[in-house]
């Protein structure tokens, strides 16, 4: 009987491709859309996976990471007499502009790490040293700023090359490479001290403390020791993440705006899909109640429908996440579009594409189950 | 000896609600022979059909008894009906019926698939039906692609590869020209010859009269009068074309 559906299926050519078009298309516009969902919610606590620390100190009133509420240089010190820290160390993290020798200007989010250990540095440097960055007026740029900074100039600017951070001078020693920030602007890393004097003199310029437990001491425990010992923030990284990403989801509409494109999307793979699979059951009724006239079961004839339908998901969402996947690649190869397609975005889609064929396939059964056969005899 | 293979008794069967309920079939008793073709005549809308689709089983009738190889259909549940028409019971349609994306040794095994036999063997048995019904070298030929007549013959095919002892036909021939008809029911009468089968077929077409072993006339929701045998049925309904 599979075989017969199968061959059903694929012999009305306009009915299967629009099926499958149905499917695909929803597929597309679902994992599309949460797959730039994710990669924009990835973006928003870039800082966090730029900067590595067990351990974020921050204001009280701090929600998240791209919130910027100074401590005062002296919480360093509260911070390290808590028992347990293994080391506390400052960082610094503003949204700053950069003024290129042509006279344009860049937005840019300056990291100022620690003078001595440079505790936060990028991982992935990709020319250059990191150890350059202990001489003057120097920084670290990442490969986006490489690309934003060149725009206008002849050559790409590298390492050696000088722009204006505030109207001091800021060389550049090392290119790395970073994930992208929420805000749009490349990552430019130096010293605690140089960052202090780029940017805009405040009362209080201390972001974070970056805090590092003992061995034998969770960073659970230590944050939930500073928190109480010092009145401050403490969040873990896992913590922290969490906390941004919510904050994101709470604060902005961007999952309004993904969730209606996904809805849009299962609400259009369903209409399409439901209302042309019905109408190809409607055009085989006859054939349908021959075969129940021959002494096919109703649970023949609605394995038969599933298995149809079935097909047409399978192929449809295969098709869908191939194409989604080659746009993905092509998007993160222009690296100015977020995207991550996760495998449980694969999942959520599987199940929602399952949905609409199931839903697909029970109106086509309801259909055939009360068909009456003696309609071949008409 | 000819044996009982349909008895129907008393059957009632009416459509629509209160005022526009009609009766078609009052208290219509009617009986077929296995080993012989029967027919069942009369002019449209006398219930032909309707009788056809009852003793079929695909349409419940609203009272009496029907009884096709021994067995109650009236008395059964869809799936037992189901399953004693997948075994007993070959159809052929005036519309042939045959899915329009299968090949012809396809459609044929369409019966003996559904009764759960493999698709290899299903196809091996059709093919040899297709040979009985002379279109062995149609095998592969999608129904679109053969004239009314050779559908027809696959549709014959069909309703015989699983060896059914009862085959019903709904005005088998009124699509056909004559000589295509003439070829469809020297198939039947051939098919009733085998196995002591029971042939029943609804028709109009006086053409086919002579292939009858005995006919049932109907009028309106009743048998009018049974013919029970050829020099009868000459005398009542004079030879067609």
């Amino acid at each position: 009987m599979i075989r017969i559906a199968l061959k059903m299926l694929f012999g009305d050519r306009g009915k299967y491709v629009m099926l499958i078009s149905g499917i695909t298309f929803a597929t597309l516009l679902m994992s599309q859309g949460m797959s730039l969902f994710c990669g924009l919610m990835t973006w928003t606590f870039s800082t966090l996976r730029n900067v590595r620390a067990p351990i974020w100190v921050a204001d009280p009133k701090v929600e998240q990471c791209n919130d910027n509420k100074p401590l005062r240089d002296t919480d360093t010190a509260r911070v390290r007499s808590v028992d347990g820290v293994a080391w506390a160390v400052p960082l610094f993290q503003n949204l700053s502009m950069a003024r290129m020798q042509d006279g344009t200007s860049k937005m840019l989010t300056l990291i100022g790490l620690d003078n001595n250990t440079l505790i936060g540095a990028p991982s992935r440097i990709i020319a250059g040293r990191l150890e350059d960055l202990r001489m003057p007026n120097t920084v670290i740029l990442d490969d986006f700023g490489v690309e934003r900074l060149s725009e206008g100039r002849d050559t790409p600017i590298g390492i050696g090359d000088v722009f204006e951070i505030n109207d001091r001078e800021a060389r550049i020693v090392a290119i790395c490479k970073t994930y992208r920030s929420f805000t749009g602007g490349p990552y430019v890393f130096t010293t605690y001290d140089r960052a202090v004097q780029y940017a805009p003199s405040q009362r209080k310029m201390l972001s974070f403390v970056l805090v590092a437990p003992q061995p034998g001491v969770t960073d659970e425990e230590l944050a939930a020791r500073i928190s109480a010992q010092t009145g401050l923030a403490a969040f873990t990284h896992r913590a922290f993440t969490r906390a941004t990403f919510m904050w994101y989801i709470r604060n902005t509409g961007i999952p309004i705006n993904v969730g209606t494109i996904v809805i849009i999307g299962f609400i259009i793979g369903a209409v399409i899909s439901g209302q042309t699979f019905y109408s190809f059951v409607l055009e085989n009724t006859r054939h349908f109640a021959a075969l129940r006239a021959m002494g096919a079961s109703s649970g023949k004839l609605a394995s038969m429908l599933l298995m149809q339908a079935a097909v047409v998901g399978f192929i449809g969402y295969g098709t869908g996440l191939g194409l989604v996947s080659v746009l993905g690649r092509n998007l993160l190869k222009l690296g100015k579009v977020p995207f991550l397609l996760m495998w449980q975005i694969a999942a959520i889609v599987g199940t929602a594409v399952l949905v609409i064929v199931v839903i697909s396939a029970i109106f086509g059964i309801v259909r055939i189950i009360r068909l009456e056969p003696a309609i071949v005899f008409r | 000896m000819s044996t009982l293979g349909i008895q129907v008794t008393a059957v009632q069967k009416s459509f629509g609600r209160g005022e526009a309920r009609t009766l078609v079939l009052k208290d219509t008793d009617f009986t077929a022979e296995r080993g012989r073709l029967t027919m069942l005549v009369g002019p449209s809308g006398c219930g032909k059909t309707t009788l056809l689709s009852i003793i079929a089983g695909t349409l419940h009738a609203d009272g009496g008894s029907i009884e096709v190889l021994g067995e109650r259909l009236d008395t059964m549940n869809a799936n037992r009906i189901a399953k004693f028409r997948a075994k007993n019971l070959g159809f052929i349609f005036q519309q042939f019926n045959l899915i329009p994306t299968l090949t012809a040794a396809e459609n044929v095994s369409v019966p003996l698939v559904i009764q759960g036999l493999s698709n290899r063997k299903a196809e091996r048995k059709a093919c040899e039906a297709l040979e009985w019904v002379g279109l062995s070298d149609h095998t592969h030929f999608l129904p679109a692609k053969m004239s009314g007549g050779q559908q027809q013959r696959v549709a014959i095919a069909r309703a015989l590869v699983h060896e059914p002892p009862v085959i019903l036909c709904d005005e088998p021939t009124s699509s056909l020209d004559s000589e295509n008809g003439r070829l469809v029911m020297e198939l039947l009468r051939k098919a009733t010859e085998q196995r002591d089968r029971l042939v029943l077929v609804v028709t109009h077409d006086n053409r086919t009269y002579r292939f009858a072993d005995r006919m049932a006339e109907m009028e309106d929701g009743r048998i009018l009068r049974v013919l029970k045998d050829q020099p009868e049925i000459g005398t009542h309904h004079p030879p067609g074309l």
